[in-house]
């Protein structure tokens, strides 16, 4: 390399750290916004991941008991907490307004003789041992998950009670269920991961483009044209500096309030996570620039960036599991970098993955931060002499 | 020589007839550390025209300010129109009394509305009705010669007529007092003129109007009746200009001026002389040849050429919206000519080359220096960015502070310094890296005398010692003498070039201000009507002002809400994006998230291999909650395909597995599932237990033809039987978007008014805080409703999810969230001072709550602790249930009382918080 072109390399880091050094003293100067990027990185990740409960924690039930024999009452005292409410009693005609005022999810309606029909071995196709489950399908997940549960519980306590009184039938075959990587299935592990996520997404977009549209409102970008920096410098000095206040309020979330206050175990390698992080806020920061090239002004910004975010919090597989989307949606969003970094996430931090096992997640994230950033440069290049 | 001071408190004022209009009694204010009044006592007359002069950041403007009571006071009394301004009361009753044009061009104005529109806004403030607002208006708008212009809008008026249009709206509501600051900094000569003839013509038909006004320009103070002359917080004189003139000995009272400054001000100021020019006429800094700029119809210049000698100082004279800032953007680079060419230094003009824009310095007519860094930082990083050598840094910066007298500034925020220490601050950036070149675009306009002069012996010395081209526009007559050429310029064209003696005599003139009426004239800029003062204003009526009073005024509210929706009008693409943003994000939502767990991949460890272990894992394949894989060969490799997350789902059958089943002995199946994403993982569990149960009753039923102990569970799922992920995703999507969007644009509503400056509306108009916030927040609520109704639409007819309860009910719980959303909004803004802060605010403070502890996915009975009560007290969490009732359930409003109650004692909740939370005056 040349004297003159290291020269030319020198001055443009140069330029590039010292813009970047402008943006940081922007937002130390905005006490509210260090407020708030404090409180989402701690007091939100810790009540909001706490706040997931276990799908079946505390399910209303009611039982509809007509019954009313020993096999009835072994089927009512098998719904306990935490996962149930003790369970109401109540009368058929109390199903429906309870039901509409979603008093409960669920209703058990044990019919009269179900205890004989069941000893009997009549089946339901003979007019015999029939329970009816209500499910209030509007409650979605609990819902779901709760009707097999239920109907476990129900025909475990049948088959059981069943076994008292004859031979065993059934092959005594076990199911070990045994969940790796978190063996009580606790959902704040997963619950503070996914929040992170989002925050990280939501804080890099915020920041980038909300900072570049202040500059145009302030004119201060008439003030960058003139001066011997590119639009490239003036970019990335942004990517890096807000970046940067991302990751470190991300790995003082993890550290101070995942590790040390809710004791969330980590398998895996935390730099190794960390780099993940920032590769993706190699992209997130350049959607941030792109949808600020994109608005003339920071309600337009706004509204588009909710428009961007809130698929990206929603479908990238930290709210719900991707495998529940069409398989369309999942292939676009294989496109979003939100997406693999809550596989590598999830990968790193439980499963305890090295880089041999994540290396697909970081190339796609590599990949799609250069196309991101590839992109908004180039929309920024054209776009940045009409800003002024 | 002892300057007089201001008399003790009470003391009568120098030619002051009756009580004073404004009694300021030992005044002091700061703004954190800095002291900007240090205990000021001072009467002002009544019926007079006060001039208020001082160098630049004295307090002129933050006096003002208290006055007309735009900040609140924080030590002593400020008494104006013979009440006290810390009484609210008497500020209610006074305001409608009081009218402040702050600093800046157009600062309290709309810029997207229109002139009309502008003083619509004000008149109605003011509670003029239909017929006294056009009457008003069209008296006005003809006096000022804006009629023409009433269609315009504000931000694209020029600086003159931005100003003029400023004092419009201040004298629309008659006030017995007009403070005006600073209200011809950067308005040109001519309408400058015409700015005065104005108020002149008002206070001859408005005998009692007294008006304040702060000016930097000294020609203009000395026409005042009455002038206070203020230094350092403190005030130095006060008197008539002859008293001032005869207490000081001068004859003029720029010399005056000067004559009163302390003495360790006064030190260095001296005359500024200018050493005749020896330039090389071919060495050529600067030559433009048929420069042209068109933004479409328009034609802002209009083939302009002229050539700037190496150290030459070219000076541009034109009025306002002439094309001298066009010009000069050009040069830059900042924007590209439509027609003709520029070269610096021999090189054509590029944009894109760097090493020429090293060797310029440039400074914009507007502030645009970060208002976040302190005057250090701005100055270290400019010089850092232009590659001034390290170690020469501190040195630039001590130099330029010096010059520019800006070493007690050295640490403040831009933002609190007032318009001169701003624009000097600025002359220093653009010169901290010594360019060859300076672009100067109104540099010294807001500066005071002292201040220019020292910054003109700074320029003659850098172009006669270093050779500095420079290139300057100016207003003050007295700078565009001191250049060696000028052009007069007008409508785009260069009318002429010459020096400015040859000028004057071209045009026969006295001096160079007639030479450049003369021209203007000539190229037809006069814009007053030909009899040259314009028709009379009408006396106000008897009874000028509307009783205002203290309480809600609907007028006052609908007033802002009409504002607010020309403002939505004027920017489509914001209505466009929310409602359009409303419907994608609907569909995608809608259509990506569904309920059911589909094709989860597993694979079997078959450690036993018979028929029996087969048909086991043939059951999971024939689900289609499954997907099978390639079979698990040994541990490793299932622990290996587990951690990278290929598998969900693995099952192992033991050796020896069928043999004990026939035997009767127990066997174990294991199943390891990826428990990262709970979520998931309990869907795993939930279905692989089912399909084992499920295996369990076909073997017993098979091998034994039993069927003890067999029954049935009749699931039914109720409202949504075939249990479809559309129909229970529709009814809270709806619900989340309209808490989403209209709170972020609402927050950013109020906000932007802090940030561009227009709240100043609300601290010196009647309008009060609740008229304010209601009426902004009116039309938003409108437009989610509209929203609202969308997604309805969408719902019904494209994702088929019919509403089968009453629709009545949903509209009502829907405006009723509506004004909850917004006011999360309203809420957001009150809080925050940058717009990026409420953006932020609104989103944690809408998406967070409402995915996480409304209800959405978990209902909130089954929260606990505080994400419980977030979930009680929530305003979507109710929306959702009422939504998800009549949407699934064909719910009325009688059996979703339950949910109304919370939600309707949301509403004023959130909206009243925001309006306590909000401030009427600056503090």
């Amino acid at each position: 390399m040349s004297a003159s072109s290291f020269g030319r390399v020198f001055a443009k880091i140069s330029n590039i750290y010292r813009l970047g050094v402008k943006e940081l003293w922007s937002l130390w100067r905005d006490p509210i916004m260090l407020v708030l990027i404090v409180f989402t990185f701690t007091v939100s990740v810790y009540t909001s991941a706490n706040s997931t409960p276990e799908t079946l924690h505390n399910a209303a039930i009611a039982i509809v008991d007509e019954d009313d024999t020993p096999l009835s009452q072994r089927i009512i005292s098998a719904f306990y907490p935490p996962q149930f409410v003790v369970p109401r009693m109540i009368t058929p005609d109390q199903v429906d307004p309870g039901m509409d005022a979603g008093d409960f999810t669920f209703v058990l309606h044990i019919p009269h003789g179900f205890q004989r029909d069941v000893l009997a071995g009549r089946g339901s196709n003979e007019g015999g041992a029939e329970i009816q489950l209500l499910t209030d399908a509007t409650r979605m997940s609990q819902a779901f998950t709760g009707t097999g549960h239920i109907q476990q519980i129900v025909s475990g306590e049948v088959t059981e009670f069943v076994n008292r009184y004859r031979a065993n039938a059934a092959p005594q075959v076990d199911l070990a269920i045994r969940a790796r990587f978190n063996p009580t299935l606790n959902r704040t592990w997963f619950g503070a991961l996914a929040q992170i996520i989002n925050q990280i997404a939501m804080l890099s977009i915020i920041l980038t483009g909300a900072a570049l549209i202040r500059e145009r409102e302030h004119g201060t970008i008439e003030h960058l044209l003139v001066m011997p920096v590119t639009p490239f410098e003036i970019m990335m000095s942004k990517v890096w500096s807000m970046a940067l206040v991302v990751l470190l309020a991300s790995a003082l979330s993890v550290n101070l309030v995942v590790r040390a206050l809710m004791q969330v175990p980590i398998a895996g390698s935390l730099p190794l996570f960390f780099a993940g992080a920032g590769l993706v806020l190699f992209s997130t920061t350049s959607m941030g620039i792109f949808l600020a090239t994109i608005a003339r002004n920071m309600p337009q910004f706004g509204m588009l960036m909710i428009l961007v975010l809130l698929p990206l919090q929603m479908l990238s597989g930290g709210s719900t599991p991707r495998e529940s989307m069409p398989e369309l949606v999942q292939n676009v969003m294989l496109l979003a970098p939100t997406t693999h970094f809550v596989e590598l996430g999830q990968a790193i931090l439980f499963r305890g993955a090295g880089f041999d096992v994540v290396w697909p997640q970081f190339a796609a994230t590599i990949g799609i931060g250069a196309a991101f950033f590839a992109i908004a440069l180039a929309r920024f290049r054209s776009t940045i002499s009409a800003m002024a | 020589m002892s300057p007089s001071l201001a008399g003790p408190p009470g003391s009568p004022a120098a030619a002051a007839p009756g009580e004073p209009v404004v009694r300021v009694s030992d005044v002091r204010l700061h703004y954190g550390k800095t002291e900007a009044l240090r205990g000021i006592t001072l009467d002002i007359p009544t019926g007079l025209m006060i001039g208020l002069i001082g160098p630049d950041g004295v307090g002129k403007s933050s006096l003002l300010s208290l006055v007309s009571g735009a900040r609140a006071v924080q030590e002593g009394e400020v008494r104006v129109l013979g009440g006290d301004m810390r009484d609210r009361k008497h500020r209610l009753a006074v305001c409608p009394r009081i009218a402040y044009m702050p600093q800046g061009l157009g600062k309290n104005l709309y810029p997207t509305l229109s002139v009309e529109e502008n003083l619509q806004f004000f008149g109605r403030l003011f509670g003029h009705d239909t017929a006294e607002r056009r009457r008003r208006i069209d008296e006005l708008t003809r006096a000022t010669g804006l009629d023409p212009f009433l269609a315009r809008p504000a931000g694209k008026l020029s600086g003159g007529m931005k100003q003029k249009l400023g004092l419009c709206c201040a004298l629309i509501h008659d006030p017995d007092l007009l403070i005006l600051d600073e209200p011809t900094t950067g308005v040109d000569p001519l309408a400058r003129a015409q700015f005065w003839d104005l108020i002149a013509d008002i206070r001859k038909t408005q005998g009692q109007m007294s008006v304040i006004v702060a000016t930097a320009y000294m020609d203009e103070a000395q026409r005042f009746d009455w002038l206070v002359a203020m230094d350092d917080g403190n005030v130095l004189d006060t008197g008539t200009p002859q008293e001032i003139f005869q207490r000081t000995g001068t004859a003029s009272l720029e010399e005056a001026f000067i004559a009163l400054l302390p003495e360790e001000k006064k030190r260095g100021h001296e005359p500024v002389v200018i050493p005749p020019l020896e330039a090389d006429e071919d060495d050529v800094a600067i030559e433009a040849q048929g420069l042209t700029m068109r933004f479409g119809d328009f034609t802002a210049v209009d083939h302009v050429s002229f050539r700037i000698r190496r150290g030459e100082i070219f000076g541009f004279l034109g009025s306002n919206g002439c094309g001298k800032s066009t010009t000069m953007k050009m040069l830059t680079g900042l924007l590209a000519a439509t027609e003709g060419e520029a070269w610096l230094f021999g090189n054509k003009v590029d944009s894109s080359d760097i090493t020429t824009r090293r060797r310029v310095g440039y400074m914009s007519q507007a502030f645009s220096l970060y208002g976040e860094l302190t005057v250090r930082q701005n100055l270290e990083l400019h010089a850092r960015l232009f590659h001034v050598p390290r170690e020469e840094i501190p040195a630039r910066v001590t130099e330029m502070v010096e010059r520019f007298d800006l070493a007690h500034e050295i640490d403040e925020l831009p933002d609190s310094l007032p318009l001169g220490m701003r624009q000097r601050l600025s002359l220093a950036v653009a010169m901290v890296h010594r360019p060859d070149l300076l672009i100067l675009d109104e540099p010294t306009s807001g500066v005071d005398p002292v201040a220019r002069d020292s910054f003109w012996r700074l320029l003659v010395a850098l172009s006669r010692r270093d050779k500095v081209t420079i290139f300057i526009s100016t207003h003050f007559m007295n700078e565009a003498m001191r250049c060696d050429r000028m052009s007069m310029m007008h409508a785009g064209k260069v009318l002429d070039s010459d020096t400015p003696a040859r000028l004057i005599e071209k045009r026969g003139a006295k001096d160079l201000e007639e030479a450049f009426i003369g021209y203007l004239v000539e190229a037809g800029g006069d814009t007053r009507p030909a009899d040259g003062t314009g028709p009379a204003l009408s006396a106000p009526p008897p009874d000028e002002h509307p009783d205002v009073g203290g309480s809600f005024s609907l007028q006052r509210c609908l007033t802002y809400a009409w504002r607010e929706t020309l403002e939505l009008q004027r920017d489509p693409v914001r209505a466009t994006l929310a409602l359009a943003g409303s419907l994608i994000l609907m569909l995608v939502i809608g259509f990506g998230m569904t309920t059911d767990i589909n094709e989860l991949s597993y694979a079997v460890l078959d450690r036993d291999g018979t028929t029996l272990s087969q048909n086991y894992a043939l059951d999971i394949s024939g689900s289609d909650y499954f997907k099978e894989h390639a079979p698990i060969r040994d541990y490793d490799d299932l622990d290996r395909r587990l951690q990278t997350g290929e598998l969900a789902l693995a099952i192992e059958i033991p050796p020896g597995f069928a043999r004990d089943v026939g035997a009767g002995r127990p066997v174990s199946i294991g199943a390891w599932f990826d428990g990262a994403n709970p979520q998931r993982a309990e869907t795993v569990q939930g279905y692989i237990q089912g399909l084992h149960q499920h295996w369990l009753t076909e073997q017993a039923r098979q091998r034994l033809g039993s069927t003890s102990g067999i029954f049935s569970i009749e699931n039914r799922f109720r409202y949504n039987p075939d249990v479809q992920s559309l129909p229970a995703m529709v009814p809270i999507v709806i619900p989340l978007l309209l808490l989403m969007l209209p709170a972020m644009l609402t927050a950013l509503a109020v906000v932007r008014e802090k940030e561009i400056g227009s709240i100043i509306n609300l601290y010196v108009t009647p309008v009060t805080r609740s008229e304010f916030m209601l009426g902004k927040q009116a039309p938003y609520v409108a437009l989610a409703l509209i929203n609202f109704l969308l997604m309805v639409l969408m719902a019904i007819f494209i994702f088929d999810v019919p509403v089968k309860g009453s629709f009545l009910t949903l509209l009502l719980a829907a405006t009723i969230y509506c004004i909850s959303a917004t006011g999360m909004g309203l809420l957001a803004s009150a809080l925050t001072r940058s717009q990026i802060a409420a953006m932020f605010l609104a989103m944690i403070g809408t998406m967070i709550p409402a995915t996480t502890f409304g209800g959405m996915t978990d209902p909130v009975s089954s929260l606990e602790g505080g994400a419980r009560f977030m979930g009680e007290i929530y305003p979507a969490s109710h929306m959702f249930t009422i939504s998800r009732g009549v949407f699934s359930k064909a719910l009325g409003f009688s059996d979703l009382m339950g949910a109304f109650l919370p939600l309707a004692i949301s509403a004023p909740v959130i909206v009243g918080v925001a309006i306590l939370l909000l401030k009427k005056q600056e503090t």
